[in-house]
């Protein structure tokens, strides 16, 4: 019996031992600076609010820490879509001026792998910019720094919530350099084949109601020519 | 006096680096005499064994489990496909309305969904329209979500386009024609295809043209 005690004993201390090694992984991080920044395309921000209380629309199946916004919002509850969410939200400029609308699509990938600090999730962004025209962005985003460094703290914290700075690139591919697919829709963007990178800037999140102080940025890569007509 | 400063000094730091060497000796000796109990409690005690074969199976246990076991499984419906005579696929989505409708967003519009939708105004969206759809399947098995926006804004032109995002498979971006076909379907172009949605057959048959050297 003490044999068996002793085996199980180890066995919980190996776990815990890995589950920290994981945790702490001093090998897995995320950039912070946009792979967009070294290049010579000219780059609009596009920054939103990632409260969902803030936003227009909030929805997901209706169990998540992240309650839909407004209340009567229809959920997301059939089994294919269960863990998807949407998101509809307002766009300001670097300046904060509103720039526009963003629809944004997101669901956790099969290609996350938690040994390789990889918490996938595949999303799209369709946004309307008025005067301007239409886009989509396609991406994968790892959320697991999110998570290690915002999301798990909250929950561990005494008083269920967690505040700090934190910044990373979200945008993990599917570009070679870490950077999202920009298909252009209409009006300027028309034929426009670019690349974006999204970003996010949390600085209080609570375990019980999500984002309390949180900001996300979509860095759009745009052609000289289309940044001469947007002026 | 300055000599025997001098002297002193050298003294001092042979004094100095002794004590370090024999520090260093200590620690060895230390090291050592600690490697020795926990070799000698290993082969000597079967319980003491017992737990750090425990250790090793956890470690690597948690990490077999880790690294082999999905994360992440998510539902699928079956797709229900069909090839066309000529060539390429057809694959029929359907929206049952009103029950399948989350938002509709027009400014100035009272029949904005869902009720409490603080939408922007007319002097900043004008007429453009913003609606979000549970996407289903032939079999009427919601296998998604979609975007619809539409707008007659002369600044950018007049558009219909739906974004459709379906998990573990993709996304479909495609522009419809504004004016509906006398059978009152509305044709459109797809823009972009992502994951897992292939490129179509002819985009296939063309590099696989190319790879042969055939014209």
């Amino acid at each position: 019996m003490k044999y068996l005690i002793s085996l199980l004993v180890g066995t919980l201390l190996g776990a815990t031992l890995f589950l920290l090694g994981l945790y702490y992984n001093p090998f897995v991080g995320q950039a912070s600076v946009s792979p967009l920044a070294v290049s010579d395309t000219p780059v609009i921000d596009l920054i939103y609010s990632a409260v969902p209380g803030e936003s227009i629309l909030y929805t997901n199946n209706g169990e998540s820490t992240i309650a839909p916004f407004p209340d009567r919002v229809g959920e997301l509850w059939e089994p294919a879509i269960v863990d998807t969410s949407a998101w509809v939200t307002e766009l300001r400029s670097s300046r904060g001026e509103w720039v526009g609308i963003g629809i944004k699509f997101s669901s956790p990938s099969e290609q996350t792998r938690i040994v390789h600090g990889e918490a996938m999730a595949n999303s799209v962004w369709h946004i309307y910019l008025p005067e301007k025209g239409t886009f989509l962005i396609d991406q994968t985003e790892n959320y697991w720094t999110y998570l290690r460094d915002v999301v798990i703290p909250a929950y561990w914290s005494s008083s269920d919530n967690w505040r700090g700075t934190y910044h990373s690139i979200m945008t993990n591919g599917p570009g070679s350099l870490g950077t999202a697919r920009l298909t252009g829709g209409s009006g300027m963007y028309a034929d426009l084949i670019s690349e974006a990178v999204e970003s996010r800037t949390a600085r209080g999140y609570s375990s019980t109601v999500g984002p309390i102080s949180m900001s996300g940025s979509l860095s759009v890569a745009i052609s000289n020519t289309e940044v001469v007509n947007a002026e | 006096m300055g000599s025997s400063g001098g002297n002193l000094c050298a003294s001092s730091q042979f004094i100095r680096e002794k004590v370090r060497g024999d520090g260093n000796l200590t620690r060895l000796a230390a090291t050592w005499t600690g490697i020795r109990f926990w070799l000698l409690l290993f082969w000597v005690n079967r319980l003491f064994k017992t737990f750090v074969f425990g250790i090793i199976l956890g470690l690597f246990g948690t990490g077999a489990l880790a690294y082999f076991a999905p994360v992440i499984d998510i539902h699928r419906e079956r797709s229900l496909i069909e090839v066309q005579p000529n060539g390429g696929n057809i694959e029929e989505y359907r929206i049952n309305l009103p029950r399948d409708r989350i938002m509709v967003g027009l400014a100035g519009s009272k029949g904005s969904l869902p009720a409490g939708l603080d939408w922007p105004g007319a002097d900043r969206l004008g007429d453009t329209q913003a609606e979000i759809f549970k996407v289903r399947n032939r079999d009427n098995a919601v296998i998604g979500v979609a975007s619809r926006l539409a707008s007659s804004a002369d600044s950018t032109g007049s558009f219909i386009e739906w974004a459709l995002h379906f998990p573990a498979r993709g996304t479909l971006y495609t522009q419809m024609a504004l004016a509906p076909s006398p059978e009152g379907f509305r044709t459109g172009v797809m823009r972009a295809r992502h994951s897992r949605f292939p490129r179509p057959f002819r985009d296939d048959e063309r590099a696989f043209r190319r790879r042969q050297g055939w014209r």
